[in-house]
C-alpha cells in the first residue's frame, strides 16, 4: 500500500498539537487494532497505516524533518513488535478461550445451536448422540523428571486439575493421551481425550541425544595424565569412573546403560581444568620440563 | 518457553509486580514448572496486547477483565466456526450446496 501523508492519514491538521495527535490516534487504533478486528485485512492495513502516521509525528524530532520536507512518510512503517491474533484462535491460544465466564462445554456443543435451531422452526427430537472434544494442553517437564518418569499435576482451568504420569524417557514434543479426560460428550456420548504435548526443560549439565546422555566432566591435569577415579553425575545419581592414565580434553569415555530410562548411555567429554589463580610448584616444573619436551598442539591446523 | 525475568525485560514498562497481578487474575497463563513459570510466545503476544490496552486503549484494570473475557470469547467462537467450516468441507458437495442456500436464504 502506498504510504499516505500522515496527517491525512490521521485525519488531523498540520498544526495540531501534541496531545490532539494522541488523542485521534487512540481513538481510531480502538477501532482498528487488528487483535480486536481479527481476520478484518482492511482493518489490519488501516490499523498500519496509523500507527505508521503516529510513529511519525508523535516523535518530535521526526515530524520536525518532515514538515521541513527532510524525510518522507515511507519507510515510516515498521512491523508490529507481537500479534496475538496470530496465535489466539487455535493451538497455542486455545487455553485462553475457556474465559472466566464461560465454560468450555458450551463451546464444543455446537450441535445445541443445531438442536436450538431446530426448536424454534418446531421440528421434531433433536437427539444427538457425539463423542466430547479432546482438549489440547502444554506441560513443560524438568529434564530429570523426562528421563526417570515422574507425576506431575496439571492445571486445566480454575479448580480442575489432573495428575499426568509421565513415562520415562518421554521425547519433547511427544503427546500423552488421556482417555475421557477431555470436553463432556454430548446426548449421553462418551468424553474427549486431554492430550498433553510434552516440553521438555533443558538441564544445566546434561544434555540428550536420543537415548543417551552427554555430560561434560572437568578433570584435574593430574587426573588427566595420571589417570585416576572420579565421582561422575549420571541421570540416576553419581558413579565411580575410571579416568586412564594419558587422557585429555575431548577425550569420550563411556557409561553403559547410564542413558535414558536404562536404554541408552552416558558419555562423558573430559575437560582439562588447571588450578585457579595459578601455581608457583607447577610453572617452575613446566619451565624446565617444555624446555626439553617441546610439542605442537597446532601443527594439524591450516596456517 | 521464557522465563518471567526475560518477559520483564522484553516487555517495555512492565513490571514484576504487575505481571504478578494479572498471572493471579489468570488473564496471562503461564505454566507452572519446578519452582517458576514458564512462558510461550502466546502468553508474551498477549501481555503485549495487555499492556497497549493499559497504555494507549486507557484501559483500567478493573475493565480489563471485560475486555479479555470478549476477546476470549471473539477467538474461541472463530476456532468453532473454522472448524465448522472444515467438518462442512469434508460433506458431499449436493449437502455443501443445500447449506450454502440455506445460509444465503432470508430467515
Amino acid at each position: 500500500m502506498a504510504a499516505r501523508n500522515p496527517y491525512e492519514a490521521l485525519g488531523v491538521a498540520k498544526d495540531a498539537t501534541d496531545e490532539e495527535i494522541r488523542r485521534v490516534y487512540r481513538n481510531l487504533a480502538k477501532k482498528f487494532h487488528p487483535d480486536l478486528n481479527p481476520g478484518n485485512k482492511q482493518a489490519e492495513a488501516r490499523f498500519k497505516e496509523i500507527s505508521a502516521a503516529y510513529d511519525l509525528l508523535s516523535d518530535k524530532e521526526k515530524r520536525t524533518r518532515y514538515d521541513r520536507g527532510e524525510i518522507d512518510e515511507s519507510g515510516a512503517e515498521r512491523p508490529r513488535a507481537y500479534s496475538y491474533q496470530g496465535f489466539a484462535e487455535d493451538g497455542p491460544g486455545a487455553k485462553y478461550h475457556a474465559g472466566e465466564g464461560m465454560s468450555p462445554e458450551d463451546l464444543d456443543d455446537l450441535f445445541s445451536f443445531f438442536n436450538r435451531g431446530r426448536g424454534a422452526a418446531g421440528g421434531a427430537e433433536g437427539t444427538i448422540r457425539m463423542r466430547g472434544a479432546d482438549r489440547r494442553y502444554g506441560l513443560t517437564v524438568e529434564f530429570l523428571d523426562a528421563v526417570n518418569g515422574a507425576r506431575q499435576r496439571l492445571e486445566l482451568a480454575p479448580g480442575k486439575s489432573l495428575d499426568v504420569t509421565i513415562p520415562a524417557g518421554v521425547q519433547e514434543g511427544q503427546v500423552l493421551r488421556l482417555a475421557g479426560q477431555g470436553g463432556a460428550g454430548i446426548g449421553g456420548g462418551p468424553n474427549g481425550d486431554a492430550l498433553i504435548e510434552i516440553r521438555i526443560a533443558p538441564h544445566p549439565h546434561f544434555r540428550r541425544e536420543g537415548d543417551d546422555i552427554h555430560l561434560d566432566l572437568p578433570v584435574t591435569l593430574a587426573e588427566a595424565e595420571l589417570g585416576g577415579r572420579v565421582n561422575v553425575p549420571t541421570v540416576t545419581g553419581a558413579v565411580a569412573m575410571t579416568i586412564p592414565a594419558h587422557s585429555n580434553t575431548g577425550t569420550v569415555l563411556r557409561l553403559r546403560g547410564k542413558g535414558v530410562a536404562g536404554r541408552g548411555d552416558e558419555f562423558v567429554t573430559l575437560e582439562v581444568v588447571l588450578p585457579e589463580g595459578g601455581d608457583a610448584e607447577l610453572d617452575a616444573f613446566l619451565k624446565t620440563w617444555s624446555a626439553a619436551h617441546p610439542y605442537d598442539p597446532r601443527r594439524g591446523l591450516a596456517s | 518457553m521464557i522465563a518471567f525475568d526475560a518477559v520483564i525485560r522484553e516487555v517495555q514498562g512492565l513490571d514484576a509486580a504487575e505481571l504478578a497481578r494479572w498471572i493471579e487474575a489468570r488473564w496471562v497463563l503461564p505454566e507452572h514448572a519446578g519452582e517458576g513459570y514458564v512462558f510461550h510466545e502466546v502468553d508474551v503476544a498477549r501481555i503485549h496486547l495487555i499492556v497497549e490496552l493499559r497504555r494507549e486503549f486507557l484501559i483500567d484494570e478493573e475493565a480489563m477483565p471485560v475486555v479479555l473475557n470478549l476477546l476470549d470469547q471473539v477467538y474461541a467462537l472463530r476456532s468453532r466456526l473454522k472448524s465448522l467450516a472444515a467438518a462442512i468441507a469434508t460433506l458431499p458437495p449436493e449437502t455443501q450446496a443445500t447449506l450454502r442456500s440455506a445460509l444465503k436464504a432470508p430467515p
